[in-house]
């Protein structure tokens, strides 16, 4: 465990000194962030210039929602999705056979290899956008409330990255892989909204097929007082469940792996 | 001329072959992209619902006719990225592109005109389960219909010509996301593709008619939903025709421009 918290810190580093060569493309993700929020701000103005709330949630309250979503997003571009997609690209290439040879834990090395730093100012636009929503609730923020904030955060980080696990997996038997990235981006957007508002074949989905509701709603619902411990309880169940899911059919699709090199 | 079209004939087959051998793949890519309606028209119905029934002229009828329909279009609006030009630039594909005697546009309208049609039969499935959970309200005249369908082609058409414009810009410099991405951003909201325009400011609404987008976008859509009268049909199409025309000039004049600035990479 020691071990691969210190693989993971390594490849951290390496991965920062490597994008830090980059540095105007912290400039233009900073353009393309803020372009990407003041759509979103506009969207939200025009759904309460018709209505004064939405599915039981106010303005503030939308725009926390909104925070979550632009922060979350942003960790999942920075941290899950590159490892994810470098793996397709190695099963398809046939260079994962680099990785699957070295000694450390198959699973821990292809999560932690990549990351994309600059993705990172998406998740400082969105705890800005959170910070504003909180104050326009004039909401009071008890340690127990960030605690839950973080716990529940935790909780649907993991989510997606079993998710985007148990999906990559699948490149062991499906070739074309890439448009998951559309597939989980289109399916993501919809945690734009807080999920009650969804039908209820669509909330399901949204909870336990791709877990939007826990990755965005859930960590809003703390901010906006709504969340109940049988909730974050649920959350860290689920967790947990989908973590050991995702590992099971990881090692059970490289059984299936017989490599494309050499 | 009988070349080209059997040029055309050909390439698209190649393309119906090629893409529906990725049945999977198209699934992935389809379901993503449908999700994205799915949520406006969860949030439009809902503030429908709230308001009475109605939102800027629309019921939850009209808005599911609205979003299902948006798919199809959508579906359609789908061209040669302008991100790809990059890659075409840097490994080298241009150059092979520049030596065959016909112009590059042909090969990407054609090739994606074969996508086009392996999209519209895979997404029958996709809007048959759509109409089943959302009950859209649609009764179109024949002349509806036909207008329609050629206006889905005419939108392919603008929208491949203004990609292409775009992805131009590729040949003076590469750092193109953030204009790409402010484009995009844009064009969502002024072509009817977040939500119709008639739930938008009356000034926004005249800069988008004014704007190549909604006719690549709403009024396909609008065609086969909204109670168009024939002259708003025809007059659809002949602005459509226009601003395809006005890509097509556009593309000619900036792509001299472009291959003159071209020195190839690779071979």
């Amino acid at each position: 465990m020691l071990h691969i918290a210190r693989l993971t810190w390594n490849f951290f580093r390496i991965g920062i000194l490597n994008e830090l060569q980059y540095r105007a493309n912290f400039f233009i993700q900073l353009l393309q962030s803020l372009i990407a929020l003041a759509v979103g701000l506009v969207g939200l103005s025009l759904v309460f210039s018709h209505t004064t709330a939405l599915g039981g949630w106010s303005r503030p309250e939308l725009l926390a929602v909104m925070g979550v979503h632009l922060m979350m997003g942003g960790l999942i571009r920075m941290t899950i999705q590159p490892n994810m997609q470098r793996l397709m690209g190695d099963v398809r290439e046939g260079t994962l056979d680099y990785a699957l040879t070295k000694p450390a834990d198959s699973q821990a090395l292809v999560s932690v290899r990549q990351i994309q730093l600059w993705q990172g100012v998406d998740v400082l636009m969105g705890l800005g956008v959170l910070a504003v929503a909180t104050l326009q609730l004039q909401a009071v923020l008890s340690i127990r409330v960030a605690l839950a904030f973080v716990a529940a955060l935790l909780c649907g980080g993991l989510m997606v990255y079993a998710f985007w696990l148990i999906l990559t997996t699948g490149a062991f038997w499906v070739i074309r892989m890439e448009h998951i990235v559309e597939l989980f981006d289109g399916v993501y957007a919809a945690g734009r909204y807080p999920v009650s508002l969804y039908p209820d074949w669509l909330r399901t989905g949204l909870t336990f097929l791709v877990p939007v509701a826990f990755a965005v709603t859930v960590p809003a619902e703390a901010i906006t007082g709504r969340l109940t411990s049988t909730t974050l309880l649920q959350a860290f169940g689920l967790a947990l469940a989908l973590l050991a899911v995702a590992r099971w059919f990881w090692f059970f699709g490289l059984r299936h792996y017989a490599g494309a090199s050499a | 001329m009988r070349n080209l079209l059997a040029f055309y004939w050909q390439t698209m087959k190649t393309a119906v072959i090629i893409e529906f051998q990725y049945a999977t793949a198209q699934y992935f890519y389809m379901i993503g992209m449908v999700a994205e309606p799915v949520i406006y028209l969860v949030v439009w119905t809902t503030i429908a619902a709230s308001q009475g029934g109605v939102v800027g002229g629309y019921t939850a009828g009209q808005f599911a006719a609205y979003y299902i329909v948006w798919t199809l279009v959508r579906n359609m609006n789908i061209v040669f990225t302008p991100y790809g030009w990059e890659w075409r630039i840097r490994e080298g594909q241009l150059s092979g592109m520049l030596l065959r005697p016909l112009h590059p546009l042909h090969m990407d309208v054609a090739w994606f005109a074969g996508w086009k049609v392996v999209v519209i039969v895979l997404w029958l499935p996709i809007a048959a389960v759509l109409a089943l959970a959302f009950r859209p309200e649609l009764n179109p005249t024949p002349l509806e219909m036909v207008v329609f369908f050629f206006s889905l082609w005419g939108a392919y058409l603008i929208r491949t010509m203004l990609l292409w414009l775009l992805g131009l810009i590729t040949f003076w410099t590469t750092r193109v996301s953030a204009l790409y991405e402010l484009y995009f951003a844009l064009e969502l909201l002024l072509s009817g593709r977040l939500v119709p325009m008639g739930l938008m400011p009356a000034w926004v609404q005249t800069a988008s008619s004014l704007l190549p987008f909604k006719w690549a976008f709403q009024f396909p859509i609008e065609a086969l939903v909204a109670d168009l009268t024939p002259a708003q049909l025809l007059g659809g199409l002949g602005l459509q025709a226009l601003w395809i025309l006005a890509g097509l000039a556009g593309v000619q004049i900036v792509w001299r421009a472009a291959v003159r600035q071209y020195s190839a990479v690779g071979g």
